[in-house]
């Protein structure tokens, strides 16, 4: 009994409980359904039928085991990603900036994957630490500029993402780095990979395996990896460090209100530059993970992937909390997946997502106005 | 107000007899037209969700009458005219302008029937130009929509030469003084043909002298008929410029009085709601060794003028030395150089001898043992979103009391929630609950209980009553002399004069960021303060 | 080899004009809304949704200038969108600026595939904006063709529009009447109100007039520069235009300079890239944004936004 409550003290479950019942929760949640009536709006206008579209949806995403299994593979770096907006957010700082911190990851561990020869453990937590590292410096480079020079982290991250796009994009043509002609880069050595039985998976034995079990062979028909853990690790740190922590009481005395926690003796410029740093190293351990997980290299990119900014609507919906940014990156990796298969199911176009989110967005945006639903709704 | 009684009263000269005395002067009604109902505002009602600022206010104002509206902080004054300005929609009641029945829905309705107001926080586009400001809103125009700007000028020119309001039509704003600011202020509703003018706190930021400016412009305004409605809680301006006056206290009207016929105290006693102890008890005490000691300290603001300027002073322990002057002489710019907020261009600032120039504020606040309670507390001195525990600790949350391994123990960071409500009377006596959902004086409380908790040596506090009730305005001089009785030394800054000469054992009066003159309370001449406070030479 | 060398002058002109077009658009934008006090980062958004309605505008109209007004329509409508959740519903700005950005890109590629058969792009424009000085260039006319001033002067009708539009914003902003409500209400909206303002309409304006004119930029790119809109047209451009009102300290003047340096930077890439100079265009293409950066860090001390950019304005009614 005494236990439970020491418990339940340490655990801060007052916390997560506040959470659920706080009124952001049931404005999110509004938010999502609104989403989905906006969603099922335009279906109807086009002329498809939203019952159907959102049944194809439903399918791609549970009808099998692999396709779950991508939703958990397609929704990883989008949490992480929307974590590190989420740090920034807490902190009162805007970072725009996850998309070049990702893309600034995802080349550095891309590099420390291809050119380092290590022993298996060891290279993928070299890989993992030099990404965070680079990425991290990418984004408290932003939050430098604006400690130091008061330009506004919106703006400088955009320019940083651009920054990063073109340098990741000249590295590929690197010969030494990047597959002359074929504009990527040579893939990882093994040592660096965190798929699951990726090697054993072509063997024979593999290919056996995964004929003979139809669920787990199922799975293993998608990169399976370790990146989901690794998202929830980081979740319950952000968690734990903003709410248990100095140094997460600090910045979120900074992000409610810097002139207080100035006048209370907090360094506030040092607070941001470690915001900035925390975001970028979370954005960048994103692209990491993708590169060692998925992907393998890099490639030249016409234009941004949208892994950050992804990452902005994930962290916004959550309601820039940890649990909040994992429960939106499996809704935001799911409806991205499963909304894919809205095209073949009844060819409707499958960017009804995206007006989705924008319009979930666009709701979280406006508490006002879901109050005001809600004081109609009561009958005022 | 039946006009055939007030038509007995004998009619006085006016007060302008001696336009140099301060605070002296005798209204009269010579100029007010008692069959004109000018504004005649009846059961008022103004709710805000379930709070009620305005219950029932009745105001009658003739033309020609200087009417001053007195009342505590949130009593419900402003509101009351930002009804009558439109800028708010009476939840019930009636308004008459003039006679008519009117429904006042925007300030555009309020225009067109001649109101006009001047707001306490200035309604001015500071990078625009005095004319732009002027005609904002209702501007001078060639064909297509353009602006004619010589036009206006001379118009803005004529228009400040008919009343005595001397600015110059090209000037930026931002450029100007507080006084200028406030003519264009006048100006603006002038511009747009204002017969009442609305006033709040018009005298809050002038300079003595603008005071009396201020009062012959009024004057002037009167005699061409046009009514006034000054809102204030200063008791000495009422009885200077006012002819009536109506008192409200948490939103209900109380009375409304002829302000010849009453006394100050009278009026006290009615806004408060008591009798008002203007004396603060203090024990006399011996003042100890110096604590802090400022040399020659010059400090710039934003644009790089020096607005602290070669100033000097020392404050000893077991004192409280007060320093009095007008808001924007140098004051927050003093305290934010002393306590690392802001940077030190030149000079020092040492604490028992011990050079803490540009020194962060944690090393100041933590090693050099100076607290500070700060002058605007929603800005500085609190975080709305955290709860009265994590207030609490925002000097203390890394000190090992709270902290262990840089993880925070809650336990005791609530217990020493509980403990500093209890002893500081902090409501409720709820250590959950976030900042913002207490009053203004229980921020200020918690504000105090940190401070002192924080056992300083030097005790810092600007403007530490502003916007509070009485009843917490006396809460903070007590602990403040508190502070002086253990022996610690307290800088009070103050823009109320009354205060500063009522705690303080010292004075020092601040101008144009220097240190003009310091004089013993005991000895203090509110007169010789006032004029030093306005760069006049003893 | 003087005269070669006025040519390749003449060429990066030319192509820092085109390029610099739709950037100039969408900054003007970019002015007006944040001039009024509403930050806008939804401005890339309503320029991907502008290039693609201008594109299928003038495929279906086969008019280049219907299509013009399809971008003006659709960049305003999304505005609207804007403007509702930032005016009335009290919206942070940036949050409502970034859902509007996945609204725009998905409403453009989500009509397009419905439009066009599946497609993410629309099928090639037959006929694009005009060139209206081209009648002065050519054989037996006033001067050559392909020499200095047919490579910088025969250029498409939105690129002249373009500057004008910049002349004429400039002078809506401080000579008229309209203009300096805007302003008013971007630098003290409560001081505004006070005077009968409508800060709610201004806004509104404001708001829709900026995406207006991003979705005439996002055409300036979809009907101009190319002649079809693809799904990574506008990869970019409003968030540069962003950065180039920024640049230009809210001025339209200022913001044209600005679009012409990242226009000129990218008219040098391409010139670079078209003599075969071994530069990486990568490394080149980095180079405004490492610009902006450097600028931003030396002038944005001294340059002073509107006075309530970003901040929401509320009557104190709803209290």
């Amino acid at each position: 009994m005494k236990k439970d409550a020491r418990l339940k003290k340490r655990f801060n479950i007052r916390g997560i409980k506040d959470f659920l019942l706080s009124g952001s929760l049931g404005v999110t949640l509004i938010s999502v359904f609104l989403g989905f009536m906006v969603g099922a709006i335009v279906l109807l206008i086009a002329g498809f039928n939203p019952v159907e579209g959102y049944f194809a949806i439903l399918k791609g995403i549970f009808s099998k085991p692999k396709y779950m299994s991508y939703v958990v593979i397609y929704s990883t770096p989008l949490i992480i990603t929307g974590l590190s907006v989420a740090f920034a957010m807490r902190t009162g700082l805007f970072n725009i900036g996850a998309e070049g911190q990702y893309i600034v990851g995802a080349m550095v561990a891309a590099m420390a994957g291809y050119y380092f020869h290590l022993p298996m453990v060891l290279h993928i937590i070299v890989c993992i630490f030099l990404a965070a590292l680079a990425a991290a410096a990418w984004g408290g480079l932003a939050g430098f500029i604006k400690a130091k020079f008061g330009v506004h982290e919106v703006i400088s991250t955009i320019m940083l993402n651009w920054t990063a796009l073109y340098l990741s994009n000249w590295a590929v043509t690197l010969k030494s780095f990047g597959k002359q002609g074929t504009g990527k880069s040579f893939a990882i050595q093994e040592t660096a990979r965190i798929d699951l039985f990726g090697q054993w998976k072509i063997t024979e034995a593999g290919i056996d395996f995964i004929r003979s079990h139809k669920v787990l062979g199922d799975i293993l028909k998608s990169p399976v990896n370790l990146g989901i853990l690794a998202a929830f690790l980081l979740a319950f740190l952000m968690w734990y460090t903003l709410n248990k922590t100095t140094l997460g009481y600090q910045l979120r005395a900074v992000g409610y209100n810097p002139n207080a926690a100035e006048y209370g003796g907090i360094n506030v410029n040092r607070s941001i530059v470690t915001s900035m740093c925390i975001a970028g190293g979370l954005a960048g351990t994103a692209g990491a993970l993708q590169i060692m997980g998925v992907s393998h290299r890099i490639a030249k990119l016409a234009t941004m992937e949208g892994y950050g900014f992804d990452g902005i609507a994930v962290s916004l919906i959550g309601n820039n909390t940890g649990i909040g940014s994992v429960l939106a990156g499996f809704l935001f990796g799911s409806l991205k997946y499963g909304g894919s298969k809205i095209q073949d199911a009844i060819d409707a176009p499958t960017e009804v997502i995206n007006i989705m989110v924008g319009t979930i967005i666009l709701f979280v945006a406006m508490p006002k106005l879901i109050k005001l639903i809600f004081s109609f709704k009561k009958g005022k | 107000m039946d006009a055939l009684a007030l038509s007995r009263h004998p009619l006085w000269g006016w007060g302008y007899s001696d336009p140099t005395t301060l605070f002296g002067g005798v209204k009269c009604l010579e100029t007010i037209d008692f069959f004109h109902k000018a504004v005649e505002m009846t059961d008022m009602v103004k709710k805000f969700g379930d709070f009620t600022a305005n219950d029932k206010i009745n105001l009658i104002v003739h033309k020609g009458e200087v009417h001053a509206l007195l009342g505590e902080n949130g009593a419900g004054k402003t509101t009351l005219m930002n009804v009558l300005y439109g800028l708010y929609k009476p939840t019930s009641g009636s308004v008459k302008i003039n006679g008519n029945l009117l429904n006042i829905k925007d300030p555009n309705v309020a225009i067109k029937n001649g109101i006009g107001m001047v707001h306490q926080h200035f309604m001015l586009v500071e990078p625009f130009t005095v004319t732009q400001n002027i005609i904002l809103g209702n501007e001078t125009t060639k064909s297509m929509g353009i602006i004619d700007l010589k036009k206006a000028e001379k118009q803005v020119a004529e228009l400040s030469k008919r009343y005595g309001l001397t600015v110059d039509p090209n000037a930026l704003v931002q450029d100007l003084s507080v006084g200028s600011q406030q003519r264009v202020e006048i100006l603006k509703a002038l511009y747009r043909g204002a017969q009442i003018l609305i006033l709040d706190e018009p005298t809050a930021v002038l300079t003595p002298q603008e005071i009396q400016e201020l009062a012959q412009i009024i004057q002037n305004l009167t005699r061409e008929g046009k009514s006034i409605i000054i809102i204030t809680h200063k008791l000495k301006e009422i009885k200077q410029m006012a002819d009536f006056c109506t008192i409200i206290r948490r939103g209900k009207h109380i009375d409304t009085v002829e302000v010849a016929k009453v006394t100050e105290e009278d009026l006290a006693s009615k806004m408060v709601g008591r009798d008002v102890i203007f004396k603060v008890a203090k024990e006399k005490q011996l003042r100890g060794d110096k604590a802090l000691e400022i040399k020659n300290l010059v400090v710039q603001d934003a644009r790089g003028l020096p607005v602290v300027n070669n100033l000097s002073l020392e404050l000893h322990k077991g004192e409280i030395l007060g320093i009095a002057g007008i808001d924007g002489n140098g004051q927050k710019e003093l305290i934010e150089a002393v306590t690392g907020l802001r940077k030190v261009k030149s000079g020092t600032v040492s604490v028992q001898g011990k050079n803490i120039t540009n020194l962060s504020p944690g090393k100041i606040i933590n090693k050099h043992k100076i607290s500070h309670i700060p002058e605007d507390r929603q800005k500085r001195g609190l975080i709305f979103e955290f709860d009265i525990a994590e207030n609490l600790i925002l000097e203390t949350y890394f000190k090992p009391a709270f902290s262990k391994w840089f993880t925070l123990i809650k336990e005791r960071i609530y217990s020493n929630a509980k403990d500093l409500i209890h002893k500081f009377d902090i409501r409720p006596e709820e250590s959950e609950i976030p900042a913002k959902a207490l009053s203004g004086g229980n921020q200020q409380k918690m504000i105090i209980a940190r401070e002192v908790s924080n056992e300083p040596e030097i005790l810092i506090a600007a403007q530490p009553t502003r916007g509070l009730d009485v009843g917490a305005i006396e809460y903070v001089h007590e602990a403040l002399i508190n502070q002086r009785n253990q022996g610690k030394a307290v800088l009070l800054v103050s823009f109320e004069l009354d205060e500063v000469i009522n705690v303080s054992d010292r004075i020092a009066v601040i101008f144009e960021g220097k240190i003009v003159g310091i004089v013993d309370a005991q000895d203090a001449d509110e007169k010789q303060i006032g004029l030093m406070m306005a760069g006049g030479t003893e | 080899m003087m005269e070669a060398l006025i040519k390749d002058i003449g060429f990066i002109i030319g192509t820092t004009l085109m390029y610099s077009t739709p950037l100039i658009f969408t900054s003007l934008g970019g002015v007006i809304t944040e001039r009024s006090g509403v930050v806008n980062i939804g401005l890339e958004g309503m320029m991907c949704f502008g290039a693609f309605a201008g594109a299928a505008g003038a495929y279906f109209s086969q008019d280049p200038w219907i299509g013009f007004a399809c971008a003006a329509i659709a960049g305003g409508l999304l505005a609207l969108l804007h403007a509702i959740a930032c005016v009335s519903f009290a919206a942070e700005q940036i949050v409502s600026g970034i859902a509007i950005n996945f609204m725009g890109t998905g409403a453009a590629l989500f009509i397009s595939r419905m439009l066009f058969d599946g497609a993410t792009q629309t099928l090639t424009i037959p006929n694009k904006m005009p060139l209206p000085l081209n009648f002065l260039f050519g054989e037996g006319k006033m001067f050559a063709s392909s020499g200095f001033m047919d490579l910088v002067f025969n250029r498409f009708a939105t690129v002249y529009i373009a500057f004008l539009m910049v002349f004429l914003i400039w002078f809506i902003l401080y000579k008229t009447k309209i203009g300096m409500r805007v302003r008013a209400v971007g630098e003290n909206p409560e001081a505004a109100n006070t005077l009968g303002i409508s800060v709610v309409k201004i806004r509104y304006g404001a708001v829709i007039m900026s995406g207006v004119f991003a979705g005439l930029g996002g055409a300036a790119m979809s009907i101009a520069v190319v002649s079809r809109f693809s799904n990574t047209l506008i990869s970019g451009h409003g968030f540069i235009a962003l950065a180039a009102m920024i640049f230009g300290k809210w001025k339209p003047q200022g913001a044209l300079v600005a679009c012409l340096l990242f226009g000129g930077a990218k008219g040098v890439e391409i010139f670079l890239g078209a003599k075969g100079v071994p530069v990486p265009g990568d490394i080149l293409a980095i180079l405004p944004y490492v610009l902006t950066i450097v600028v931003l860090v030396g002038v944005v001390g001294k340059t002073t936004p509107p006075g309530a950019i970003g901040k929401i304005f509320d009557k104190g009614e709803s209290a």
